[in-house]
Order: structure tokens, then sequence, then C-alpha cells
């Protein structure tokens, strides 16, 4: 099997077409999220939060839900975009935003017809794929309701920096080493790639919850509030955060566990035995407790609830530091996947 | 009596380490424990993995290297203090299981329990004005798989129905089958075996399953060599394709076995990702290499042929290795061995050799233009005192303490079929060059037991993250119905669900709902 390389070329210039759309949407969001405020200006009645977990106290004045936006505050005076412009930024973006998905997976598409296999062969095809899969997941996220769309300014940033890392690792279109060559390769890298997108779309989530928590704490005691808790007002609450954040990784983590057993079938096959604690399985297995323990955390009371976000947080280092280091910098078994 | 207050007191003690050891927080900290101890293994060079580099560890840190030794370091998937981690863990586990599914177990065995008798405070309730009649909420309820009870009293009839049993059921299978993947591990490495074997190609290359024939290999506590099946291994062919670039894009080995002792006769296309089972055992294609054919005409004319492995040391398969000669220079005519004329060679072998000097590295893994550079060593190769030494290269004590020479010759790249001439008159012949395959014979009798427990878990995790738990009361009187209902975990869209209910529920007054309501079982 050989390269086709106009469809190898077809697919980066797709890539390129990809990055000008994420980069519009994220101009977009960016002109939404800043302009688009209607905030509260009369200080709304302290809501007691009723959450199955218990609330953790009123609300502060201006911390307001946003979905329970008061469509006839007037649009508070800022310099240059007005409301409404602000609103038609953030719809260009949303475009912006799925039609860059669309030339991300024709540019994934692309490459797989150039070498004819599936396209997640090395480490620059896995970031590729599992960034689409972040951005997919967040359309779903929005369009779902789950969030609001001027949010997605973070998952747009979160997609570029990955996809930017995945430049610095690029590898030209090639077939695979033979012990890639198995239908192993569908199954196990295609459940590490869906998991890993979920996982980061879930850190977005709890980044942004943690902001809004850490905003709300300020404000309810007049603290000084700097860069990034000045994000806190136009933030959902930190509690309907934490939601979505667990339904995420209550998402990712089976997927997570199934691609590690996939990945051990295949170890059984390829390397002679399912485990043998090589750096990848290693990595693979910490960011897997870790998980486990955020999973775990919110079972355990008041004080397990405050450190599940940090525990979600150190999960999305690990499976970063699996992604990055255990590739470039240690030696292992998965090194020949190429980076 | 006077002993007794003290003992009361010790398991007084006892119990609450117990209990705090079985808490889900202390649960939380040793797995977070857990995902600690497990990292210097992957950061350390490990003895299981790549002994080679434990060896270059001890060189590069000769002081830090028997303290990381001591510490276990080196074994750390297999140090006391990782063990004590997981089994902690898993004491803490069982301690957490047994009771919750002896409660699982009573709670399937009794009904729903009782409405409470202020419905308004539940955080779901419902009135309707009409007396719905008990049978067909009963019916309405089973229908949306809930576990129903009826209750009659006098002030009317109350129906308790309970739903989302397969969570706890799915949790606690999702942790048992953690215990089961712990036994089979554990299984697995008391009865099973590996043994790593190069296979260079041709019938004098062929082996039988005994451990004097592998290079390395590794018997589980409770097997013995006796146990292994007896089976025999012949390579016939070895076919690597790669690119232009060097990137190899198949292996194919040709192999040749007999089972139960019997010469090899069947034919097995070996590849990587599709192992040759044979009596209970799996052999793996790991590897492959080339050999190099490397023959010796001493001083009285008399010829030896060597055939051995070289190591690869790069992609474009430039390799390394040795053939040593401890007979050579023994007079026919005496039988008499002179000690200090055996010959050793060490070289590089390039399967393609490069146009230009120099003559280092290879430009292509593949047998193009083989060429074979060669160091030769004479004197005591120190194979006769029976030290076990490296087949891949000259023993480095026997030339540091002088036994073995240099023999200063202008160093020449053989291609095939060349002979060299040394200075005592005798050649050197690279003959030909056969490829070799890496193979891993291993046998592990816990692995379907892994397998099966991975399902498990997977099998438990889902029901256990999305099934919920909830219950609804339903109270007819001759004033109407009222409706009340609780979900018992974290569950967002019970609200919808209790309402769907509701609605459902003043619909079948007449007849049963056509559609189902609640897709979460
Ligand atoms: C127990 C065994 C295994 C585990 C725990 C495991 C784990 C993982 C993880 C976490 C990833 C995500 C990508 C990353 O972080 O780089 C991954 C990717 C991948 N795995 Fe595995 N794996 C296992 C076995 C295997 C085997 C046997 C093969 C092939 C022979 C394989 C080939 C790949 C490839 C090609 C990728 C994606 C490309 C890349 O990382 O560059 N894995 N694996």
């Amino acid at each position: 099997m050989t390269t086709d390389p106009a469809l190898a070329d077809a697919s980066n210039t797709a890539f390129v077409a990809m990055i000008l759309l994420y980069a519009v949407a994220m101009f977009g969001y960016a002109v939404e999220y800043a302009f688009a405020r209607r905030a509260k200006t009369v200080a709304a009645p302290a809501r007691e939060l009723v959450t199955a977990g218990g609330g953790t106290g009123p609300a502060s004045p201006e911390h307001v839900d946003e979905s329970e936006e008061d469509d006839d505050a007037p649009p508070p005076v800022t310099p240059g975009v007005s409301f409404r412009q602000a609103v038609l930024a953030g719809r260009i973006a949303l475009v912006a935003m799925v039609l860059g998905a669309v030339a991300h997976a024709a540019s994934l598409g692309l490459r797989a017809a150039a070498v004819g296999r599936w396209p997640w062969g090395n480490m620059y095809e896995f970031i590729v794929a599992v960034s689409l899969v972040g951005v997919i997941a967040w359309i779903a996220v929005v369009a779902k309701g789950w969030v609001a769309r001027r949010l997605s300014l973070f998952a747009m940033l979160a997609t570029v920096l990955m996809l930017g890392a995945a430049t610095r690792v690029y590898t030209e279109a090639a077939p695979l080493v033979p012990a890639l060559d198995s239908y192993w390769i569908a199954i196990h890298v295609f459940a590490a790639i869906v998991a890993t997108g979920v996982f980061m779309v879930g850190f977005v989530t709890v980044v942004l919850q943690l902001i809004s928590r850490r905003y709300a704490e300020l404000s309810a005691r007049d603290a000084v509030i700097r860069f990034p808790m000045t994000l806190g007002p136009r933030l959902p609450l930190a509690e309907k955060l934490d939601r979505i954040t667990w339904r995420l990784h209550v998402m990712a983590f089976p997927l997570w566990t199934f691609a590690i057993i996939a990945g051990a079938i295949w170890a059984r096959e390829s390397w002679g035995r399912y485990w043998g604690w090589d750096p990848k399985e290693v990595w693979s297995f910490v960011a897997w407790v870790v998980y486990a323990a955020y999973l775990h955390s919110r079972a355990t009371g008041g004080a397990g609830r405050r450190w599940a976000p940090w525990i979600a947080v150190v999960g999305w280092a690990v499976m970063l530091f699996n992604l990055f280091g255990v590739n470039l910098f240690i030696d292992g078994l998965h090194s020949y996947a190429g980076v | 009596m006077t002993s007794s207050a003290p003992r009361r007191k010790i398991v007084a003690t006892l119990r609450r380490w117990w209990r705090q050891l079985t808490s889900m927080r202390t649960a939380l900290v040793l797995l977070l424990i857990l995902a600690v101890a497990a990292v210097p293994g992957s950061l350390l060079p490990q003895r299981s993995l790549n002994i080679e580099q434990v060896r270059a560890y001890y060189e590069a840190n000769p002081d830090l290297a028997p303290v990381v030794d001591r510490l276990w370091g080196f074994d750390v998937y297999a140090s006391p203090w990782f063990a004590a981690v997981y089994l902690l863990l898993f004491t803490s586990l069982i301690g957490c299981l047994v009771p919750r599914l002896r409660d699982h177990v009573k709670s399937l065995r009794t009904p729903p329990p009782q409405a409470p008798a202020r419905m308004s405070l539940l955080p779901q309730h419902r009135e309707l004005p009409e007396r719905l009649d008990p049978d067909r909420v009963a019916k309405v309820l089973r229908h949306n798989r809930f576990r129903v009870t009826t209750r009659t009293t006098d002030a009317g009839v109350t129906l308790s129905a309970e739903k989302g049993y397969l969570r706890e059921a799915g949790n606690l299978l999702f942790h048992f089958s953690l215990l089961g993947l712990l036994v089979g591990m554990a299984y697995g490495s008391l009865y099973g075996w590996y043994g790593n074997r190069i296979l260079v190609a041709g019938e004098d290359g062929a082996f039988c399953n005994t451990l004097q024939q592998y290079d390395e290999y590794g018997l589980g506590p409770n097997v013995d060599s006796t146990d292994l099946p007896p089976f025999c291994l012949q390579l016939d062919d070895f076919t690597a394709k790669f690119l232009d670039n060097g990137q190899p894009t198949d292996f194919i080995a040709d192999v040749r076995y007999g089972q139960g002792g019997e010469a090899p006769q069947d034919t097995y296309r070996l590849e990587v990702n599709h192992p040759l089972e044979l009596d209970g055992a799996s052999v793996f294609l790991l590897g492959h290499g080339y050999a190099p054919v490397i023959s010796y005409t001493d001083r009285y004319g008399v010829t030896q042929v060597s055939t051995t492995a070289f190591l690869a040391q790069d992609a474009q398969l430039t390799s390394t290795g040795a053939a040593v000669f401890p007979d050579a220079n023994v007079d026919p005519e005496t039988g008499e061995a002179d000690p200090d004329a055996e010959v050793a060679f060490e070289g590089i072998l390039m399967p393609t050799t490069p146009e230009q000097p120099p003559f280092t590295t290879s430009v292509s893994p593949e047998a193009d233009n083989p060429g074979l550079m060669l160091v030769t060593y004479r004197g005591d190769t120190g194979l006769d005192d029976g030290q076990p030494q490296s087949v891949y290269s000259v023993d480095a004590e026997q030339i540091a303490d002088g036994s073995l020479e240099v023999v200063d010759i202008e160093p020449k790249v053989l291609s095939l079929g060349e002979s060299m001439e040394l200075d005592d008159g005798t050649t050197v012949t690279f003959e030909d060059l056969v490829p070799y395959a890496t193979l891993q014979v291993r046998e592990d009798p816990g692995e379907l037991f892994v397998l099966g427990s991975a399902v498990a878990i997977l099998a438990g995790l889902l029901p256990a993250l999305i099934v919920k738990r909830r219950r609804v009361w339903v109270r007819v009187t001759d004033g109407g119905t009222e409706m009340g209902g609780l979900a018992r975990t974290e569950y967002d869209g019970f609200a919808e669900e209790f309402d769907r209910i509701g609605d459902a529920l003043s619909h079948a007054r007449g007849e049963r709902p056509k559609t189902k309501i609640g897709i979460e079982s």
C-alpha cells in the first residue's frame, strides 16, 4: 500500500481551512463573550440552591445562572460593539465552528484515503482525531442546551491548543509498521480517541467550574477579583458546570476502560502478553485510577466534593503526559507508533 | 474479669480501624496513592522490561543505583510496597463490598418501603383530582419496569414502586470483577511461563521446547521445567517487506512445527498479531534480524562454520555480533590444542553496505548488498573454562586481561562469499546470510479468567454509572390520588420522568399506555 500524494496534500489543505475557520470562530465567540452581556444590574433575590447534593448557599447577586437571563434588562453601554453585533458575532462563530469541524473531518478522511488505512497511526493523526471528537462533543453539548453558545470560546481555545501541538509532531502520511497492521487499531485506538476527546471537553468544563466557584467565593466576601476569575460573572453556576462535568466524565470513563481492555487484548496478540507495565500502559492505568478516584470522590461527602474538580484536572494532566510525555520522552513499546 | 476490659478495648480499636479502612474516603486515598506508586516504574528502567537498561543505569549512576535497587526501584510492580498499596486497597474493597452485597440481596427481597405520611414533603409531588384504579396504576408502573407493592389501609390504597436496582448490581459486579482481575493475574503468574528464543532459518536452527533451548526464560513458582508441552519449531523462511525509507510493512515467518514430541512437519505462517497456538502455549513473533554464516580455515586447513545471530542496532538493521572458534588451530594429528591460538571475530553487519565510506551503518534493512566488517582476536577465548558468556560479543574480560589480543590487520568490508587472509595465513570467509526470527513462547493459564473479569468490569460499569435508583409512591383515597417521587441517586431528569409517569397514570384510567416512558431502566 503506497501513499497518494495528491490526497495527502488535500488533507493538509483541509487542515489549513480548519485552522482558519476555528480562528474565526474563536474571534467571534470572544466578541460575543465580551460584549453580549446582559448582566443584571439590579440585585436579584438570592436564590436558594436545591440540588441533589445540597446547595452550598445562596448565589451571589451578580452571579446569575445564564439560563435565567433577563431579556428585558437593557444592554449595558459598551464601547464599539453593540449588543446586536455581538450576538451576530456569536452566530457567525457557531457557523464557522461547525464548518471548521467539517473541514477537520475532511482532513482526517482525506488522510485515510491517501494511505488506505485508519487515519490514526501516529501521534499527529491521533491528536487531530482527538480534537475532532472534542469539537463534535462540544457541539453536542451546546446543541443540547447544556451550556450557552458563547462558552464555546473555551472549547475552541482548548482545540486550537491541541491542534497547535499536533503541528509540532506533524508526520507525513505513510502506511503502518507491521505491529499496527491489525483490526485492533480500529477498535483500541478509536476508543482511546473518543474517550480522550470527551475527557478534553470535561476538562474545559471543570476548569470553568473551578473559576466559577472561586469567583462566587471571592465575590461573596467582596475580595479583589483578578483574571481568570473575572470570567466568572458570565459563567454558569459552579453547580451546573459540576453536573455537566460529571456527565462528560461518566461518558468518557467506560470508553477509556474499554480502550485499555482492547489495548490489552491487542497487546496479547502482538507483544505476547496482555499487560507488561510498558510506560504507555502505566500512564493509561494511572489516568484510569485518577478518573476512578474522581468518580468516587463525589460520593464521599463535602470534602470529597470539594476536591473532585481538582482530581479531574489531575486526570487530564495525566492524559496529556501519557500522550506527549510518554510518546516523546520515554522509550517504550508504543514509541514505534511514530511521532 | 480483669482481662476482658482491655480485650474489649482492643476489639473496639480494631473495629474502628477496620471501619476506617473500609470507608470510601480511605479507598479514595488508596486509589490516589496507587496512581502515584505506579509512576516510578515508568521513569526508572525495569528489570522485567529491559534488563539492559537497568545495567546501563548502574553504569551511569554507580552510587545511586544500589540504593534505588534496595528500594525495589527496578522491580516496582513486584515490590512489596506496591503490593502493599493494592492489597490494602483490595482489602478495603472487600470490607466495603461484602456488607453492600448483603444489603443489596436484602433490598431485592424486601418490597419497596411504605410511603411517607406526608408525601407533599417529597422532592416530587403531584395531586390528581380523580380516584385512579390501583390495579391500573400498578400495571402501568410495572410496565415501566418498577417493582410495585400494594398496601391497603383504612385510609385507602398505597402503592410503593422502586426501580433502578441494576445500578447497585452493576456496581457490585464492577468491584467484584476488579478482584477477579487480580486473582486471574496472580494465577497466571503462578502457573505461567515464557521463553524467548532467536530462531535462525534452516533445519540446524530447529529447537524443541525445553528450558535449555531458550535464550531467556521465566517460570512461574508453581511450574516445573518438565511441565512444558513437548513441541518443536523450525523456521523455514523469513520475509520482511519494507518501504523505500526502510519502514517495515510486513514480517512473515514461515515456521514448521511438531506437537507431542514429533519432529516439525506442519507449517504455519507466523506474523505479528497472528500468533501460533501450540499445546496451550502461544508462539509470538517479536522481531527479526540476520545471522551471518562465517567460516574459518585454520593453520591445519581445517574449516569450521559458525552461524550466529547479530543483534540489530538501528532501523536499517545495522547489526553487531560475534563468531567464536574455541577449537581453532587444534593439531589434527596430535589432537593438541594451542590455548593461545583460539580465534574470535567481532563485527558489524550491514544488510545494505553504503557506496561510500564510512562503512559503519547500513542504508537499508533489506539484504541487497550485505557487508561484514570483522575485528579478529587471537588467544584464549575463555570459552573452555565453562564461564557463561554473551554470544553477541567477545568476552571483554579476556580482552582486558590480555588473554585475547587484536590481530592487527587492515580492516575490510567483506561482501557475500568474500574471504580475508589473516597474518598467519588462515582465512575467514563471509559465506552466507540467513534471516532469523525472535520468538516468544508463552503460556498464561490465567488469561481467559482475566479477560472474563475485564468484560465483567465493563458490563458492571455501564449500569453502575447510567442507571438511576428512584422511588414512586401513589396513594389512592376517596378524595383523589396523590403521587410522590424520590431519586435516590443524583438524577437530573427525574422531575421530567415523574411528570411523564403522572401523565401516563391519569391516562391509565381507560386503556394501557401505548408507549413506554422513562428510557432509563
Ligand atoms: C494494555 C495495553 C495497551 C494500553 C494500556 C494502551 C494504551 C493506549 C493509550 C492510552 C493510547 C492513547 C494515545 C496516547 O496516549 O498516545 C494508545 C494509543 C495507541 N495504541 Fe495503545 N495501548 C495498549 C496496547 C497497544 C498495542 C498492543 C498496540 C499495537 C501493537 C497499540 C497501538 C496504539 C496506537 C497505534 C495508538 C495511537 C497512536 C499513537 O499513540 O501515536 N496499543 N494506546
